[in-house]
């Protein structure tokens, strides 16, 4: 542990830290623009020079400059502002004095820290430079003129992303940051480098001009259009969700977001459901809640009552159902829409056990029947670090676009009874080997056979666990949690016959089995659910109601509520507790309060933020043999999952232009 | 005067062939394998005695950096020679000479030296524009080939040592040397972050050791003639002999090699015929290429060329591309043209060089005709001074020292031109 001597203030700083961190350890704050602790050192910025003995006499770059025993370094002496003020004024000489209409204004590094670091005025009075517009797609847009040059876009494609899109051309003055063929950038984690650009030269296409961001009230959130559980902040105002922003958590999403997770809020006020419908004579009409209780008595289900969860629902939506059926006498419980029927005796078997920041340190990985790029688009960039780290992939299913080196295994899932020589001799010889089992597989049939490998290839170890599940549905981990699930899926719920079948947001599950029942959505948006729905009772979305919500690898979060839902609807926990008093069943519960008392004593691990714990990893069944191909993958358009997604405008246009090939700028001609 | 015995580059104006039997009888690749018998250790202990300092410009003394180069690779990575003959410092033209006429000297040069520093190969970086000098230097690397003399077993050593031939394409930016290993690699020539040095971390991450074409060439006679006999010219640290390249305004301007230290007068006078019209219009020297500050007549004319002497009086060495200028020369317009260069070849990687670059030119333009306010002069001076030393490499340096140098030494020229300009504008605003 080097000694380092800080403005006079001496202290122990861990090895391999850089002078810039030592500054921060000793709480002095050093202004950068190029340097960003998730990418590679560039020192380019030249923003971050201090003054370092021994050393030349000159300024140090501190970010990437290596802190060693006996250094003195001085943050506050004559030299370091000077060189501060003079970098400054170079950075601004060339940046437009654009502030009052650049969306930036108000979170901008450069505005900041030239108000701290700065000189009062400038002595350059040329002309400034202009540099042509850039298109980089239809969530990034680029003012390039604002442009300061630190890399951070170019460093994040290449390194985090792994798309080599973005790069700079030209040189000196001239050096122009563009996309390759000034093309879209074409993937799914494209918008992160709109936080990461410390000025205006790339800002949210969607969200430009809206808002300022002192007018924005921010709540703590969670993402629900994927199981990754994203941390996220919800920026509103009013009524509105303006924009969804990562927030800081290594654990999940270190500090980036999906390009849906971040731009899919735009559909939070399209399509809604905001007042009660009912199916008369074949078309849905307006009513009256008291109307929709009276008509879902009148068919007096009695015990003949199913429920199915949506992919976004949070677990006390979900408790609150199960309390109604429990009340009514059902067990009809299902969660899994599309017919899956894998064994959930045994959680940790349907689990994502590695952790995401455990899966980084894997050093094989076979990944069987999941296009994580498009399932989990985090989850694949911790896997692209294990990959750099020197893992090798292995993938069982149809081709998609790794970002990272892997070699195909084929289709046929049979595959994994009788591993090629060398995959096996890498999942033998790992340290750290791991499987992870995506839906298609699940969907195969292939769990115990995936349980059966990670045995066969001891991946439960000291201290490590390599068996994965990858979902995709924020709603799956605390559903299976909840009881949301039948021995047979939803086949078990067809074949009961339920008189009511409650869809709590379940949009991708197959009604016409259930033409006989009264089907009761409960919902926010009007997608495939609300077509087919007898009884719609206008719900809340994620962004309009306090809830939990459980990651795919167990990780139990909670989300806030940032605005109120539109019209009539309302909260669904309390459309549901409305519907015991119509059904005039006792539930226990009368505010959200009791709700979540009642679903932790049910549940216990829901109550405790962090990772639930699954006991291990179930008895392997040796006979288990994985048989048939994975066709294809559950998800045909990353950008279009979930109903929000579909009535969100942007994703409507991402799907379209990045997807399918159309160029929509053509068409606006 | 250098004796002629004494030169090194016995066919610097190409009075003879430059190819491998004509080399040969000037005593090129004569009996090499004895000189790779001496031993790693040996050489590097001989090119210490010489007292060779880098002739790219810096003047790092050879020896000692070839010393860095680990002794044996504990990891399996093989050490790189990367030769930098990426020669496009305005008023620098030595390393075209040598490869024009004598590039078996530097192959020679550049199996000895690799030997030395254990290198699995060599790489000769040479500059895009270099067109001829490119064909005639890979023509000598195939003509070693086809004898054995580098490749497998080279010379018969027991040594194998490959020599690339690899062409810039013309960014001056790439005679840095991280920046010409980025761009050896296939990258965007920009410099990189020093630490890691690349004798820990070159070439594809490989040890490596970048050294200008005649630090190399010079090797063979070095060891041939002992280190002692390189010592014995020059004055204490700044010894041996080199090539000066005099331009501008001398009577015959050329590339001549000779003793460092030697008084400029006495460099001018015998090799360049004097300055044109005498020794008395003479203005200013820029003594070691476009990026040292210049120094003015009265200064420059008994000091001895060498790295210490020059860096006495404020300037250097450099590349000793000697730029000579009458007084017929506009000194603010010939400095402004040089800002335009280093404007023009500025990288864009780091913030002062990228934006700097281009105040300062802009700025120098104004001063060209006058069009500033004296105090402009002392903003300019502080901008060179906010651009030197702030950036990854020494570009920003070599754009801000030319302006320093007409600052320090023509400041009455610039304000006398401020005056004049302003007045001519107050007369017709009268």
């Amino acid at each position: 542990m080097p000694k380092v001597t800080v403005d006079g203030e001496e202290l122990e700083v861990p090895e391999g830290a850089t002078v810039l961190q030592a500054c921060e350890l000793a709480g002095k704050e050093i202004p950068r623009f190029c340097y960003h602790e998730r990418l590679s050192i560039a020192g380019n910025c030249r923003m971050c020079l201090v003054e370092v003995k021994p050393g030349p006499p000159k300024p140090q770059a501190s970010c990437a400059l290596p802190a060693t025993d006996g250094q003195e370094i001085r943050t506050d002496s004559q030299m370091v502002k000077t060189a501060r003020e003079g970098v400054m004024e170079f950075l601004l000489i060339n940046h437009p004095l654009d502030c009052p209409i650049c969306d930036q204004g108000g979170e901008c590094d450069l505005q900041d820290q030239s108000m701290m670091y700065g000189r009062g005025a400038t002595r350059y009075d040329m002309n400034k430079r202009a540099v042509t517009e850039k298109y980089m797609g239809p969530l990034i847009k680029t003012i390039m003129t604002r442009c300061i040059h630190c890399t951070r876009c170019v460093r994040f494609s290449e390194e985090i992303a792994g798309v080599d899109e973005i790069g700079a051309l030209g040189r000196g003055e001239d050096m122009q940051i563009t996309t390759y063929l000034e093309q879209a950038a074409e993937h799914e984690l494209s918008a992160n480098v709109i936080d990461l650009c410390p000025v205006g030269a790339l800002t949210s296409r969607p969200y430009a001009f809206e808002a300022r961001p002192w007018e924005l009230k921010k709540t703590l959130s969670i993402d629900v259009s994927d199981a990754v559980g994203a941390n996220i902040r919800l920026d509103s105002r009013g009524r509105e969700v303006m924009r969804a922003l990562p927030r800081v958590n290594d654990e999940v999403n270190e500090e980036w977001l999906s390009d849906k997770g971040r731009y899919q809020v735009d559909g939070l006020s399209r399509r809604r459901l905001d007042k009660v419908f009912m199916r008369k004579r074949g078309k849905l009409q307006p009513a009256s809640w008291d109307e929709a209780f009276k008509a879902i008595a009148k068919v007096k289900p009695g015990k003949s009552i199913a429920a199915i969860a949506g992919d976004m629902v949070d677990c006390e939506t979900m408790f609150a159902a199960k309390a109604l059926l429990k009340a009514c006498g059902s067990k009809l419980l299902e969660g899994r829409q599309t017919g899956m029927d894998y064994d959930v005796s045994n959680l940790a078997a349907v689990n994502f056990n590695s952790t995401f920041a455990g899966i980084e340190t894997a050093d094989a990985i076979l990944i069987v029947g999941s296009h994580i790029r498009w399932e989990a688009p985090l989850v694949n960039v911790r896997v692209r670090k294990a990959v750099k780290r020197g893992a090798k992939v292995f993938v069982v299913g149809p081709h998609w676009d790794t970002t990272y080196p892997a070699e195909f295994l084929g289709e046929d899932l049979a595959v994994l009874d009788r591993l090629p020589g060398h995959v096996s001799d890498a999942l033998s010889d790992a340290e750290r080997p791991a499987i992870i089992m995506g839906g298609a597989a699940l969907a195969q049939g292939a769990q115990k056979a995936g349980v059966a490998l990670a045995d066969s290839f001891k991946m439960v170890r000291d201290g490590w666990n390599g068996f994965n599940v990858l979902h995709f549905s924020a709603a799956r981990m605390g559903g299976l949690m909840l009881g949301y699930a039948q021995k047979g899926g939803m086949a078990d719920i067809v074949k009961a016959k339920p008189k009511v079948v409650l869809s709590l947001g379940a949009d991708e599950m197959d009604f016409q089995p259930f033409a006989d029942s009264l089907k009761v959505y409960i919902g926010h948006h009007g997608d495939k659910g609300a077509h087919a729905a007898d009884i719609i009772l206008p719900g809340a979305s994620y962004a309009e109601k306090d809830g939990t919500y459980v990651n795919t690898e167990g990780r139990v979060q909670f989300a806030e509520k940032a605005v109120f839902a539109p019209g009539d609807a309302r909260e669904d926990w309390t459309i549901l507790r409305a519907l015991a008093d119509a059904l005039k069943v006792e539930v226990g519960f009368d505010s959200f309060a009791e709700l979540q008392g009642a679903m932790i004593r049910d549940v216990p691990a829901l109550g405790e933020e962090g990772l639930a714990d699954y006991g291990a990893l179930p008895k392997a069944d040796g006979a288990a043999k994985a048989k048939g191909t994975i066709a294809s993958y559950p998800i045909k358009d990353f950008y279009l999952t979930n109903t929000i997604a579909r009535a969100s405008a942007v994703m409507q246009r991402c799907s379209a232009e990045l997807l399918h090939g159309e160029d929509m700028l053509e068409a606006a001609e | 005067m250098l004796q002629d015995k004494d030169r090194i580059f016995t066919n610097l104006y190409g009075f003879q062939d430059w190819g491998l039997k004509a080399a040969q009888q000037r005593g090129d690749w004569d009996n090499t394998k004895a000189l790779i018998a001496r031993g790693h250790d040996d050489i590097i202990e001989e090119m210490k005695t010489s007292g060779l300092r880098g002739r790219g410009g810096a003047g790092f003394p050879t020896g000692l950096k070839w010393s860095f180069m680990p002794k044996e690779s504990k990891d399996g990575r093989p050490s790189f020679l990367v030769i930098n003959a990426d020669e496009s410092e305005p008023g620098s033209c030595k390393d075209r000479e040598i490869i024009r006429h004598d590039p078996h000297k530097l192959i020679e040069g550049a199996l000895v030296a690799g030997y030395a520093m254990r290198a699995r190969a060599a790489y000769i970086y040479i500059r895009g524009e270099y067109i001829r000098e490119a064909e005639v230097l890979q023509e000598a690397v195939n003509q070693a080939y086809d004898q054995g003399l580098i490749g497998r077993n080279a010379c018969g050593s027991g040594y194998d040592f490959d020599v690339f031939v690899h062409r810039g394409a013309g960014a001056y930016i790439c005679g840095e040397e991280t920046a010409m290993i980025e761009s050896l690699e296939g990258k965007k020539g920009q410099p990189r972050l020093k630490p890691p040095f690349p004798a820990g971390a070159g070439l594809y991450g490989c040890p490596t050791t970048v050294n200008n074409v005649e630090s190399i060439a010079v090797v063979p006679t070095i060891l041939r003639r002992g280190g002692s006999w390189f010592a014995s010219f020059g004055r204490e640290n700044n010894h041996g002999t080199k090539l000066f390249q005099i331009s501008g305004h001398v009577e015959r301007p050329c590339v001549v090699e000779e003793a460092l230290s030697i008084p400029f007068g006495e460099l001018i006078e015998k090799h360049c015929g004097g300055i044109i019209g005498g020794k008395d219009n003479l203005l200013a020297v820029i003594p070691g290429g476009s990026s040292v500050p210049l120094v003015p007549a009265e200064q420059i004319w008994d000091a001895p060329m060498d790295f210490d002497g020059l860096k006495d009086l404020g300037s250097g060495l450099g590349t000793a591309g000697v730029i000579v200028m009458d007084k017929s020369t506009d000194i603010v317009r010939a400095i402004s043209r040089i800002s335009y260069f280093y404007k023009h070849e500025s990288c864009g990687q780091c913030t002062p060089c990228r934006e700097g670059t281009g105040w300062m030119w802009r700025m120098m333009e104004r001063l060209r005709v006058g069009d500033a306010a004296v105090e402009e002069i002392d903003m300019l001076h502080q901008v060179t001074k906010q651009v030197e030393g702030h950036t990854i490499c020494a570009l920003g340096d070599a754009a801000a020292w030319p302006i320093q140098g007409l600052i320090r030494h023509f400041r009455p020229e610039l304000e006398r031109r401020i005056e004049e300009h302003n007045a001519k504008f107050a007369e017709a605003a009268e």
